[in-house]
C-alpha cells in the first residue's frame, strides 16, 4: 500500500533577551552555576507577581510579522495547568486561544506554502537532569510507602525556568522530511536575522516537535480526500535537523506498516531514541491532556494599536528571501549565487560592501560572489576592502606574459621620445611609460614587474 | 448539568481524596458551579456590559527587559530539605526512552 505521510510542526525558539520573561532575573543561564538566575517568580512562590517583558513581546511579534502573520491587537496570557517537577508553579505562563500572532506562511523553494497556525509567547521551564545513585531523602515520619537506599532522583536547575520562548505552530501541510528540514533551516535563517535567537540547536535555543500521521493513497481521489489521519503522533524536543528527518523518516515506515497489518497506529507521544534511530514510545497518562486553561488574573491583557503594528514593520530587516531576489536583480546573481550569499546576514552584508568598493576597481559583483563562494581566498578573516585589493593584486598576475609583452612592444615603439628621455637619465620618464603600458592593460598588471620588464626590453635593443 | 466528575478533578490537581472527602467536595463544588453558572442567563447586550477576564481594567502591564539581582543560590536551596550540587533533588522522574 502507498501512504501520503501528513506532518505538522511545532517549534519552541529562545529568544536572547537579556532578562526572563516574567521577572528581572538574567536569561542568560548557558553553562552558569546552577539556581544562580533565580527569583521568587521564576521559582514560582506564593505571592510572586511575574510583569510581562515587553522586549520579548515585540520580538514575538516581529516573529510573527517575518512569518506574513496577522497580529492579534487585543491579546493575554493564560495558565496552562499540569504537574512536572520543572513547572514549580504548577502551570506554565502560555497563551491559548488569543496569540499574539496567527494565519502566516513560509514558502519553500518548489513554491509550496506551509501555513503558520499560530505564534505565542511562553515561558521555558527548568531543567532536570536524572540521575542514578544512592538517595537521601527526608520523608515525612507518616510516609509509609518503601524507600530502598539506591533510589533513582533527578535534579533541577531553575535558571532555565521563564526564559522567553516562542513556540511556532505549522498546519500538518508538510508532506516529506526534506520539506520539514527546508522550513526548519528558513525558519532558523529569519529568527537570526530578525536578531532574537542565536537559534543554535546544541544549546537548546530550538526545540522541535513533529506530530506525523499517513493516510493511503488511494483515498486522495475520493471525497474525503482532505479529511487528516484520525490519529497523529507527536515527536517529543527533537534538537537538530538531521534527527528531526531520520525521527520522521522512521515514524512514516513504522506507521505504513502497521496500517499493511490493517491496524491503526496509536494516538500517541514517542520520544527519539538517537542512539538505535527510532522512536520510542513514552509512558504518558492513556488519557486526554486536559491542561484546564484559563486567563492568567496576574498579567493584564495586552493590547498593540496600528501604530505600533507599522512600528514593529519598520524594525524588521530585510529578509532573506528579499534579499536573495534582490542580489539577483542588482547584481546580476544566479539564484545559486544569491541563496548561497543570503545564508547569514554578515556575508551578505560583506559582499555589498566588497561589491562598493569594487566598482570602484572595475570589479564585477558577480567576481566578488564567484571568489566567496569558491572560497579560492580565505575572506573570512578579511574586511571587504581588503578582499577587493586581493581580487585586484590576483587580476594583475592573471595578466597572460604574451600580451603584456606586446603590449610593451608596442609602447617602447610608440613612445620614442620617452624612450629617448630615460636613456639620457629621465627616471620620470621610466613612470610614463610604465602609466602608458598600465593604461594599454586596464589596470591589470603589476607595475614593478612591467618596470623590470621595460628595462630588459630596452636593454635587449641596445 | 452534568454530575461533577470529582475523580478525575482531584487527579489532574493531583489531590488524593478519601471517599468521604469526595462525597462532601463533589456535592460544595456542583453547588458553586451551579452558581456561577448563573452568570450565563446575563444578556450582555441588555446590561451593557462585556464579559472580561480582568476587572481592573488595566492593560499593558508590562517591563523593560532590564536584569535586576537574584536571589543566591544559598538562598534559592534554603527551604527545600534535599539539595545536591546546588540542585533541588527529587524522586526520579520517569523519562525512560
Ligand atoms: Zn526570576
Amino acid at each position: 500500500m502507498k501512504y501520503q505521510p501528513v506532518i505538522g510542526l511545532e517549534v519552541h525558539v529562545e529568544l536572547k533577551t537579556k532578562s526572563k520573561m516574567f521577572c528581572g532575573c538574567s536569561a542568560d543561564y548557558f553553562g552558569t552555576e546552577p539556581n544562580t538566575h533565580v527569583c521568587p517568580v521564576c521559582l514560582g512562590l506564593p505571592g510572586a507577581l511575574p510583569v510581562p517583558n515587553r522586549q520579548a513581546i515585540d520580538w514575538c511579534r516581529m516573529i510573527g510579522l517575518a512569518l506574513n502573520c496577522q497580529l492579534a491587537s487585543f491579546s493575554k496570557f493564560d495558565r496552562k495547568n499540569y504537574f512536572y517537577p520543572d513547572l514549580p508553579k504548577g502551570y506554565q505562563i502560555s497563551q491559548y486561544d488569543i496569540p499574539f500572532c496567527d494565519k502566516g506562511e513560509i514558502i519553500l523553494s518548489s513554491d509550496k506554502k506551509i501555513g503558520i497556525t499560530r505564534v505565542h509567547m511562553e515561558e521555558d521551564t527548568a531543567k532536570l537532569m536524572h540521575q542514578l545513585g544512592i538517595s537521601n531523602f527526608h520523608f515525612p515520619k507518616e510516609t509509609t510507602f518503601p524507600i530502598s537506599n539506591k533510589e533513582k532522583y533527578s535534579l533541577i536547575d531553575f535558571n532555565r525556568s521563564g526564559v522567553p520562548l516562542v513556540e511556532i505552530v505549522t498546519e500538518p501541510d508538510f508532506e516529506n522530511s526534506q520539506e520539514v528540514v527546508e522550513y526548519l533551516k528558513k525558519l532558523q535563517q529569519i529568527v537570526r536575522y530578525l536578531d532574537v535567537s542565536n537559534a543554535d540547536m546544541e544549546k537548546g535555543d530550538m526545540r522541535l516537535e513533529p506530530n506525523i500521521s499517513v493516510r493511503e493513497i488511494s483515498n486522495l481521489k475520493s471525497q474525503i480526500s482532505n479529511e487528516l489521519p484520525k490519529y497523529k503522533v507527536e515527536v517529543k524536543n527533537i534538537n537538530s535537523f538531521r534527527f528531526v528527518e531520520k525521527a520522521i523518516n522512521y515514524e512514516i515506515q513504522r506507521q505504513g506498516e502497521l496500517l499493511d497489518k490493517g491496524k491503526t497506529p496509536i494516538q500517541e507521544t514517542r520520544g527519539y531514541d538517537e542512539v538505535h534511530n527510532r522512536t520510542v514510545s513514552q509512558r504518558t497518562k492513556e488519557e486526554a491532556q486536559d491542561y484546564r486553561y484559563f486567563p492568567e488574573p496576574d498579567i493584564p491583557p495586552i493590547r498593540i494599536s496600528e501604530s505600533q503594528i507599522s512600528n514593529l514593520k519598520s524594525q524588521i530587516p530585510e529578509l532573506p528571501t528579499e534579499k536573495k531576489n534582490r542580489f539577483i536583480k542588482d547584481y546580476g546573481l544566479r539564484e545559486d549565487q544569491a541563496f548561497q550569499l543570503v545564508e547569514t546576514r554578515k556575508i551578505a552584508d560583506f559582499f555589498e560592501e566588497a561589491v562598493k568598493i569594487g566598482k570602484k576597481f572595475g570589479i564585477e559583483a558577480t567576481a566578488i560572489a564567484n571568489i566567496m563562494i569558491n572560497k579560492r581566498v580565505d575572506w573570512s578573516r578579511m574586511l571587504p576592502a581588503e578582499l577587493v585589493e586581493a581580487i585586484v593584486k590576483s587580476k594583475r598576475e592573471d595578466l597572460p606574459a604574451m600580451e603584456l609583452e606586446n603590449i610593451i612592444s608596442e609602447i617602447i615603439k610608440k613612445e620614442g621620445s620617452a624612450v629617448t628621455n630615460y636613456k639620457r637619465g629621465k627616471s620620470g620618464s621610466m613612470e610614463f611609460l610604465v602609466g602608458k603600458v598600465m593604461a594599454q592593460t586596464k589596470g591589470k598588471g603589476n607595475p614593478n614587474q612591467i618596470r623590470q620588464k621595460i628595462i630588459e626590453k630596452l636593454g635587449e635593443k641596445s | 448539568m452534568a454530575k461533577f466528575d470529582i475523580r478525575h478533578t482531584a487527579k489532574l490537581a493531583n489531590l488524593g481524596l478519601s471517599s468521604e472527602e469526595e462525597e462532601k467536595i463533589s456535592r460544595e463544588l456542583e453547588e458553586i458551579l451551579s452558581y456561577v453558572n448563573k452568570l450565563n442567563e446575563v444578556d450582555p447586550d441588555l446590561i451593557g456590559v462585556e464579559p472580561t477576564s480582568h476587572i481592573t481594567g488595566l492593560e499593558n502591564v508590562t517591563r523593560p527587559d532590564e536584569t535586576s539581582p537574584s536571589l543566591t543560590q544559598t538562598e534559592v536551596l534554603q527551604n527545600s530539605k534535599n539539595t545536591h550540587n546546588g540542585m533541588f533533588k527529587v524522586p526520579a522522574i520517569l523519562e525512560d526512552l
